[in-house]
């Protein structure tokens, strides 16, 4: 189990290097920069602010500061936001990120997995019928049109939330956003429990289990959980990557202070510097969530783990 | 790379499938589309969608109001039928009708664009990695593998950052991004065509690798590009909305449903129908395309129901 | 002797869309204490789904009536809950297919001991304790390391032991084996009917043994059942029914299979298809396969009828069978 996860470590990290490579180089080789305004900059300022970012040593070396930088936790200096670190800028945002998308990570999955569990067991009465329609709302309607609607029902009509912005504490502000977060991926999960649970319902260890006499309460959460929640686990690797997504347009929608919005205005400012980090940081953390997942899925199939 | 939509998975399991089935590789691709076309949401899906895409194209030459002309008399107006501005005028006159078909078009072409660029690279890679087999196989689809597990959206991003206000380069950068499982797909099919009598024949008489790839393998992919694209443009629309809405999209004065969502969304309250129109027709769409894929899902899958 | 199992016209009916398929009809038998009974037919015949209704194991659309006895209690129409208080402690199942029967996500040892734990109330330590001597005692070596096993790290034969000792943990009044041989290679089949013998000998537990091979019919059952299209069509002594078989489909299984045919000249399969439990023919339900059958078996249904010295027939034709004369 140990050397299955060291394993999986070690084939991470030349895929971090990578991008790190392609990125830097794609973006600095990309015509047009932060300094490229409106308007001109004098001659003079401008040599001295490329200067000032290193832009006018030769590309490689320009390289090897940056990634000797990012291996010592600096990703070098925010060009559009001057005084601020781009590793400032991503200490602000992260952890609330973070918050935001595991919170809505652990609604979602969770909600998802009831729902879908209470289908399955209900196969093709009401319950079942109700969960197969409305789980189809929050995966056809795309997320930032739900954060507006929202906004506009259950913030201004109805008055019941705030429609945006985040002070320390005031977690009222988050019920909107985690919500819309949480809804697309708790339908994702809630389809896919409630398609292997019926499977696994149907297998024959789950009717050796019910000829055992076990009742119904240790069938389900003995013998039928482990086995339904495999597909569920390796949905959950892309699950993370739909839910960067969207946490992106819900930090922008709710104006809430994570990385996401950093990474768009970043993105519109042509803030370099910010855009390589914050992807940089993107790539590290879905890789090393998409680590735990695999080391999840072993602990659940023992086929994987032994073999 | 993970894309929005979850499309992968239907597509990957296809691929699996057409590189199982090696002889029956064609008429795997012809009953699902025989068993699509017997499902009644999915077909009334079709018509609906057939529609939205002819009045998109053609809705415009019936209006009285180009997209971009300036109707001083009536700024911020709802629907009014004497002077022809059918779903009301946004703040700075301009008809909505004009505006919403205009971006539905854009979406439209973005996607069809950025499907297409996806499609050729696809078929180039998954038929190169398919034919020569081995270890140039491994490597490529390792390399797919890992790309797979980045997230897609950083990269468009990326593209945007780079090209700019360009939104032609913008989308088919987006369609370099989205060929992954379209290379699966047909590397899946070229191994399973590789050992068909009419490519050996091809081979034992002296054709060249690349000839036999574009002369006999890509013909016969039509059935699988069809599947692909089906679900791939509704994925492409969604992350155009989705760049337009950020404002790293379609840029005025053009527009697309996204551009249209995001000039809508903070007057909501007081101007409904700037939202509510373009919300309408993107809705439509996507649930069109929804039940194509459902659709298409269970064709391909006939035990699963 | 005692019944510890008494079925009385039990029926089985599947509803299908707009249809209903009656997949057991009339089903009358007694299990005595100690004995053990094979019940015979080939798919189709509605044998599995019978002991799978008395297990309250129907698929969801399966209705079953009649009554099914175990002492006092009707087993039919039981609540779950209740019925999970009797099945798995005195009346157990095995079946089919030991590959697919066994969770692949848990341990043997929990999949044993948790029938301990519910039934018997042993606490973990001592139910692992009893399953691990329990495995030994259904022939798997090194049962203390195979406990820790998950069941892909097994052998077909391996794990049809495992379901083997599984059911016999709680030392069952009634245990169910649905073709428990049947996906076992050949050489395993003979020491799992011999393990069988021995087990239920010592338990003094009374076996159904549900096949459609009547060469593992032959060493180990007292009495068989002949099950065709849903109902039983003759009933009696092993050794009567094979030396002097009464209904013609009897013969003729006698006749398909291979160590018991062999006194005859040739292997001699019955002709035809078995009927579609949909479409069941007018009158006796073999007569399309039957070369013995004559005008009144086409309109009139022979019912189940006593035929002398403890057996039963659903058979018109009173003449002499002789070998090779079906078909």
């Amino acid at each position: 189990m140990i050397s299955y996860a060291f394993r999986r470590v070690l084939s991470a990290i030349p895929i971090v290097f990578l991008t790190i490579t392609v990125c830097f180089f794609i973006l600095r080789l990309a015509p047009g920069g932060p300094f490229d305004g409106e308007r001109a900059l004098p001659v003079n300022v401008l040599k001295n602010l490329r200067a000032h970012y290193n832009l006018d040593q030769p590309i490689l070396t320009q390289f090897f500061l940056y990634v000797g930088g990012v291996l010592r936790g600096d990703f070098g200096p925010s060009m559009v936001m001057e005084d601020f670190t781009v590793s400032r800028l991503l200490s602000i945002g992260l952890p609330f990120t973070l918050m935001l998308g595991f919170t809505a990570f652990i609604v979602g999955t969770i909600a998802g997995l009831v729902a879908g569990a209470l289908a399955a067991v209900n196969q093709n009465r009401w319950p079942d019928y109700l969960l197969v329609f409305v789980v189809l709302i929050p995966l056809i309607i795309p997320n930032f049109l739900m954060a507006n609607l929202a906004q506009l029902i259950f913030g201004v009509y109805l008055g019941w939330l705030p429609v945006g912005g985040y002070r320390a504490g005031s977690y009222i502000n988050l019920v909107m956003p985690i919500l819309i977060l949480a809804m697309p991926h708790g339908a994702r999960v809630a389809r896919l429990v409630r398609g292997s649970m019926i499977e696994v319902l149907g297998t024959n260890y789950i009717r050796t289990a019910r000829s055992k006499g076990l009742g119904a309460a240790l069938i389900l959460t003995r013998h039928a959980i482990k086995p339904a929640l495999l597909p569920v686990v390796s949905y959950l690797g892309p699950g993370l990557s739909y839910l960067l997504t969207g946490s992106l347009v819900v930090e922008q929608i709710f104006a809430l202070p994570g990385i996401g919005k950093y990474f768009i205005t970043a993105a519109l400012n042509r803030d370099y510097g910010l855009v390589l980090g914050t992807t940089i940081l993107y790539v590290f953390i879905i890789l090393a969530l998409n680590l735990i997942v695999d080391v999840l899925y072993a602990w659940l199939d023992p086929k994987v783990r032994l073999n | 790379m993970a894309g929005i939509t979850g499309k992968d998975t239907t597509l990957t399991a296809y691929a699996d499938a057409l590189e199982r089935e090696a002889p029956k590789g064609r008429s795997l691709t012809q009953d699902a589309l025989r068993r699509l076309f017997a499902n009644k949401a999915a077909l009334v899906s079709i018509f609906l969608l057939a529609a939205v895409i002819l009045i998109a194209i053609f809705g415009p030459y019936f209006l009285p109001w180009p997209y971009d002309k300036i109707d001083w008399t009536s700024i911020r107006k709802p629907p009014d039928f004497s002077k022809g501005h059918f779903l009301g005028t946004d703040q700075n006159g301009r008809d909505m009708a004009a505006r919403i078909l205009q971006g539905t078009q854009m979406s439209l072409t973005v996607a069809g664009v950025a499907t297409v660029v996806s499609v050729v690279i696809g078929i180039a890679y998954g038929a190169i990695a398919g034919y020569f087999g081995g270890r140039i196989d491994a490597a490529m689809m390792r390399f797919v593998d890992i790309m797979y597990a980045l997230p897609y959206i950083l990269f468009v991003i990326i593209l945007v950052v780079i090209f700019g206000r360009s939104p032609v380069l913008l989308f088919v950068g987006i369609g370099c991004l989205e060929w992954l499982t379209m290379a699966r797909i047909v590397r899946g099919q070229t191994l399973s065509l590789k050992e068909r009598e009419f490519i050996e024949a091809a081979r034992a008489g002296g054709a060249k690798p690349f000839a036999i790839i574009f002369r006999h393998i890509v013909p016969n992919l039509t059935g699988p590009v069809v599947i692909y694209a089906t679900l791939t443009v509704p994925e492409i629309i969604l992350t155009e909305s989705f760049l337009s809405y950020l404002g790293l999209g379609v840029q005025e004065p053009q527009t697309s449903l996204g551009t249209l969502i995001s000039f809508g969304a903070p007057v909501a309250e007081a101007l409904p129908w700037m939202l509510f129109g373009p919300a309408l027709f993107l809705v439509l769409m996507l649930v069109c395309f929804s039940y194509i894929g459902d659709g298409l899902r269970d064709a391909l899958d006939p035990k699963d129901r | 002797m005692k019944q510890v199992l008494s079925v009385q016209n039990m029926s089985v009916t599947f509803a299908l869309h707009n249809s209903e398929v009656h997949a057991v009809r009339e089903m009358n038998f007694d299990l005595a204490e100690g004995e053990t009974l094979a019940v015979v037919g080939e798919s189709g015949s509605g044998k599995s789904q019978a002991f799978l209704a008395i297990m309250g194991l129907l698929a969801r659309n399966g209705r079953t009536g009649g009554r099914a006895m175990m002492g006092d209690v009707n087993l039919i129409g039981m609540a779950t809950d209740q019925l999970d208080r009797y099945r798995g402690k005195d009346i157990a199942m095995i079946f089919q297919d030991p590959m697919t029967s066994l969770n692949p996500s848990l341990k043997i040892k929990t999949q044993l001991s948790e029938v301990l734990v519910k039934h018997r109330g042993f606490d973990k330590a001592k139910a692992t304790n009893t399953a691990i001597e329990m495995l030994e005692r259904v022939g798997i070596p090194e049962p203390a390391k195979r406990a820790n096993a998950y069941p892909h790290q097994l052998s077909g034969g391996m794990r049809q032991r495992v379901m083997i000792a599984m059911a016999l943990l709680c030392q069952p009044k009634i245990l169910i084996a649905d073709e428990p041989t049947t996906a076992l290679d050949v050489t395993v089949q003979a020491q799992m009917l011999d393990l069988f013998k021995t087990l239920t000998d010592d338990f003094g537990t009374s076996l159904v043994l549900i096949t459609h091979d009547l060469g593992v019919v032959a060493g180990v059952a007292d009495r068989m059942m002949v099950m065709y299209g849903g109902r039983a069509v003759e009933k009696g002594g092993v050794d009567d029914l094979f030396y002097d078989p009464r209904h013609p489909y009897t013969l003729g299984l006698l006749h398909s299979t291979p160590h018991i045919a062999k006194r005859a000249a040739r292997l001699d399969p019955i002709q035809g298809l078995p009927p579609s439990l949909e479409h069941l023919p007018k009158g006796c339900s073999f007569n399309p396969r039957c070369a013995f059958a004559f005008d009144r078996c086409l309109i009139e249904r022979p019912p189940l009828t006593d035929a002398g010295s403890g057996r039963e027939k659903a058979c018109f034709y009173e003449g002499p069978m002789a070998y090779g004369k079906v078909a």
